[in-house]
């Protein structure tokens, strides 16, 4: 009996499991995505308009060839979606990483030396968290657009996604690092750190880093999926990925021009992979917040 | 003592399990036989994980599963427990048998007032009115002594000084009249004062109420104060029982005798605690490696003390722009001593009295507000060079927080060695971490485990390890064993004593324990509320004290001697 009550402990639930699998085929897929899809995107002369508007394989009229049938422009939707999954994966990703650097860095510093830097960096963040995340990214990248020209833009796209999502989320991460490292500041292994005449930016990366990095972690799965529904949307809303480079937002936006002249498949095949990639992270991140750091639940 | 009446507590053959994730079990309790009659206070005595505090959760139906009663039976005034349930049939927890925990503040609940807390097991347990049941706490906090009982009914428990709390807690457990009342740990959080208070109210109604008291402690001085028999358990296991006297005068068991004799004598100083020494040659082979790298300590002049502390203030406050809103708190009040060169020099005094802060302004963690340290003839206030802070080293109360949980244990002592450019690569720094863990009485090769790899006693010599990896020339121990168990305690006082011997280190010492302090200090200050009230050589202040609450002190501490010696004198 305590065998496998010790086994239920320690494996996660089914649900978890599931997601991690599904999450991990995604990586796989987007991984080799130039190997696997059947055509490339961003390669003008793979495709061409005669195959347009096609239906799903499945359905009456359909081609074995496009699986999921395919767009206006007469691009695979199995490519185009795997094309547009590795970019909102990728901009998920390097947003987290980014708002997780900037965050904990800010957060350690503000924990650390307290007083007047604590104050200014905390209030500073206050006031960015007060616009919403959506606003202050199509700020930034409205800007960039009336700032470079066309070409420039779709190319840096991307980067500037990242720039435009992380700016606002780093805010989170130094909360919590700011807090974490105030209790690991009063503990002893840091004071005596500090009676040794260690440095501060020694005691802060050798000593206090590694003991807070677990809440960092478990924010930084959540807010994954967070960050690519904020990308998901920006492209919605045109202020993301150009059409010549898709990502999964970009692609229910096209889609959503034709959603109701029967053409339904090219928005919501891309909508129901966005919906599994995000309820895959979700559900991971909030079994690893509920294992991990269960005074993170507020958030 | 009528023996018509039955024993408030019969535990016969008693085995607690807990099975392991790995499907073995581990015996944290193994056959044990305890009887407590009325009024009887019977002392249960070990070290931690000796199971002493799983005999009492067992008999309170507290056990945590998935641990079990695999054993024996329990009786509780002649009614026994159930084993499987860990329950009793007409006995109810809280009605007949009372707790007493360690912390007061943690079991009180912090939202409810005295009152309330009182009168619920009351009208839970008694079935009487509201009425009736405020006035049966008026009359629970008088019998615990309580000033003011009418306004402390509506106080809520952080308004209560520590003492006070523990004696609402004692009030709670005595509140529907109980036969029997398992008190674990109930003075370790409380200063001896109050301590002393406190174990007198226990003796006090184990006499007056005919209650019986299982008393559980890892403290010899107060088995030695009030209890009646005593119980010594090791690693689950009952080593020795027997009327308190008999047992502490003259144990039987080894190990009896043992912890016994690792007990620091307030009354005369020993040269050496009498514990098993475990001196290796490779010990002494590397405390020789460490006395060679020792920097010789005629480096400035001799009658110069190793650390001046004049006048020093420290004010702890609320910063704000408006003067009417600053508080300030005065820690530390015009504190000055010096500590001589290779002087092992104490500060005694009770919770709040200042004696942390006082280490902690001169180790550079917190600023003083007026005053002067000078270390080796160099003042302090205007920054710390290098050298100064590589010289003065710091050991700390809790070994459970003062290592890194992230980091390796060689690693963690190699890293001031190789900040402070004793070694010349990182492969010598930690053949110096493991010299250093030689010298402390520790393997060698251990450094390459996490601190979680270790017991509390060990992690304190790793802490001292790292302490002497800059080769100071001072050392500042804040407490360093009073989280310890006794015997262990004995062994780390004898190291921090053959390493002064060692590398001439002067040290601050401080400690809430004048038994401790007799043993370790060559002079000593008293600290009351911020201020040294009393500053001597130790053998003069513990033969004549000359400030009352010196004299206090040492006449509430409890003491093994003062009982053997009654015994003696009766003998």
């Amino acid at each position: 009996m305590t065998t496998r009550a010790f086994l239920q402990h320690r494996l996660p639930p089914i649900s978890v499991i599931i997601a991690g699998l599904v999450l991990a085929t995604m990586i796989v897929l987007v991984i080799f995505a130039a190997l696997i899809a059947p055509m490339d995107p961003r390669d003008v002369s793979s495709y061409s308009l005669i195959d347009m508007e096609i239906p799903p394989s499945f359905m009456d009229g359909g081609d074995p060839r496009f699986l999921l049938g395919t767009d206006n422009q007469g691009r695979d939707l199995v490519s185009v979606i795997l094309f547009g999954l590795r970019i909102s994966i990728i901009i998920g990703i390097g947003a987290v990483l980014l708002a997780a650097i900037i965050g904990v860095a800010l957060g350690l510093i503000a924990g650390y030396f307290g007083g007047i830097i604590d104050t200014i960096l905390m209030r500073v963040g206050d006031v960015l968290v007060s616009f919403p995340t959506i606003l202050v990214a199509l700020l930034i990248s409205g800007v960039a657009r009336a700032q470079l020209s066309g070409a420039t833009v779709s190319e840096w796209a991307p980067v500037i996604l990242i720039c435009a999502i992380a700016l606002n989320e780093w805010v989170q991460y130094a909360r919590t690092v700011r807090a974490s490292t105030m209790v690991e500041n009063a503990r002893d292994y840091v004071r005596a750190a500090k009676v040794i005449g260690l440095p501060s930016r020694r005691i802060m990366l050798r000593h206090i880093l590694p003991n807070v990095m677990s809440s960092v972690m478990v924010i930084a799965t959540i807010n994954l999926a967070g960050a690519i529904l904020t990308e998901a949307t920006l492209s919605f809303l045109g202020a993301g990925m150009p059409a010549t480079y898709p990502s999964l937002g970009t692609l229910i936006r096209i889609g959503n021009q034709f959603l109701f002249s029967g053409l339904w498949w090219i928005a919501v095949m891309p909508a129901a992979v966005l919906v599994v990639l995000v309820l895959a992270v979700n559900v991971i991140g909030d079994y690893l917040r509920d294992r991990f750091n269960p005074k993170l639940m507020a958030h | 003592m009528n023996t018509q009446t039955p024993p408030v507590l019969d535990i016969k053959n008693l085995r607690v399990e807990y099975p392991l994730t790995n499907g073995g079990t581990l015996v944290a309790v193994n056959d044990i036989d305890l009887t407590i009659r009325p009024g009887e206070i019977h002392a249960l005595v070990g070290e931690s994980g000796a199971g002493k505090t799983t005999v009492g959760n067992a008999l309170m139906g507290l056990l945590q599963a998935p641990g079990r009663i695999a054993g024996g039976s329990i009786s509780i005034a002649g009614k026994q427990i159930n084993t499987r349930t860990g329950r009793t049939e007409g006995i109810v927890p809280g009605r007949d048998v009372g707790a007493i925990f360690q912390d007061p503040m943690t079991s009180l609940n912090p939202l409810f007032t005295v009152e309330s807390q009182l009168c619920e097991g009351m009208l839970a347990h008694l079935k009487i009115s509201r009425k009736e049941a405020r006035a049966r706490a008026l009359d629970l906090l008088k019998a615990v002594g309580i000033p003011e009982p009418e306004r402390r009914l509506g106080s809520y428990p952080h308004q209560l000084s520590g003492g006070q709390r523990q004696r609402v807690v004692i009030a709670t457990a005595l509140a529907c009249d109980p036969r029997l009342i398992v008190a674990d740990e109930p003075t370790t959080a409380l200063d001896v004062s109050v301590q002393a208070q406190i174990l007198k109210l226990i003796r006090d109604l184990a006499d007056e109420r005919r209650v019986g008291v299982l008393l559980v402690t890892h403290n010899m001085g107060v088995v030695a104060e009030i209890a009646d028999r005593v119980t010594i358990m090791q690693n689950g296991s009952v080593v020795e029982s027997g009327s308190a006297r008999g047992v502490l005068t003259s144990p039987k068991a080894p190990y009896a005798r043992t912890l016994i004799a690792a007990v620091p004598p307030i009354e005369h100083r020993l040269e050496r605690l009498p514990v098993p020494s475990e001196e290796t040659p490779a010990t002494l082979k590397a405390r020789e490696a460490v006395r060679g790298k020792t920097r010789s300590a005629a480096e400035s002049k001799e009658d110069e003390p190793m650390l001046a502390v004049r006048e020093l203030c420290v004010e702890y406050g609320q910063r704000s722009f408006l003067p009417s809103r600053r508080t300030a708190f005065k820690a530390v009040k015009s504190v000055s001593f010096d500590v001589k060169r290779g002087e092992i020099f104490g500060l005694v005094g009770e919770s709040g009295c200042g004696k942390t802060t006082v280490a902690n302004t001169i180790a550079g963690l917190v600023a003083p507000t007026s005053g002067s340290v000078h270390f080796q003839g160099v003042a302090l206030e205007a920054g710390r060079t290098k050298s100064v802070r590589q010289s003065m080293q710091m050991v700390f109360q809790d070994p459970y927080s003062a290592l890194n949980p992230r980091m390796r244990i060689n690693a963690a002592i190699a890293e001031p060695i190789l900040f402070y450019e004793l070694a010349s690569n990182a492969a010598e720094a930690r053949e110096d971490a493991a010299i250093l863990l030689e010298a402390v009485g520790l393997n060698g090769q251990s450094g390459e485990r996490f601190a979680h790899a270790f017991s509390g006693g060990q992690r304190q010599r790793i802490a001292i390890a790292r302490a002497l990896g800059p080769q100071p020339s001072m050392l500042i121990c804040d407490e360093p064993t009073s989280a310890l168990d006794v015997s262990v305690q004995a062994q780390l006082l004898n190291l921090l004593k053959d390493l002064r011997d060692l590398a001439g280190l002067s040290m601050l010492f401080i400690s809430h324990d004048l038994a401790v302090i007799r043993q370790m200090c060559d002079r000593v200050a008293v600290m009351k509320g911020g201020e040294i009230v009393e500053l001597a050589e130790t053998e003069t202040l513990f033969s004549s004290p000359q400030h009352e609450y010196t004299r206090e002190l040492l006449r509430l501490a409890p003491s093994l001697d003062r009982i053997l010696k009654a015994e003696n004198t009766a003998a």
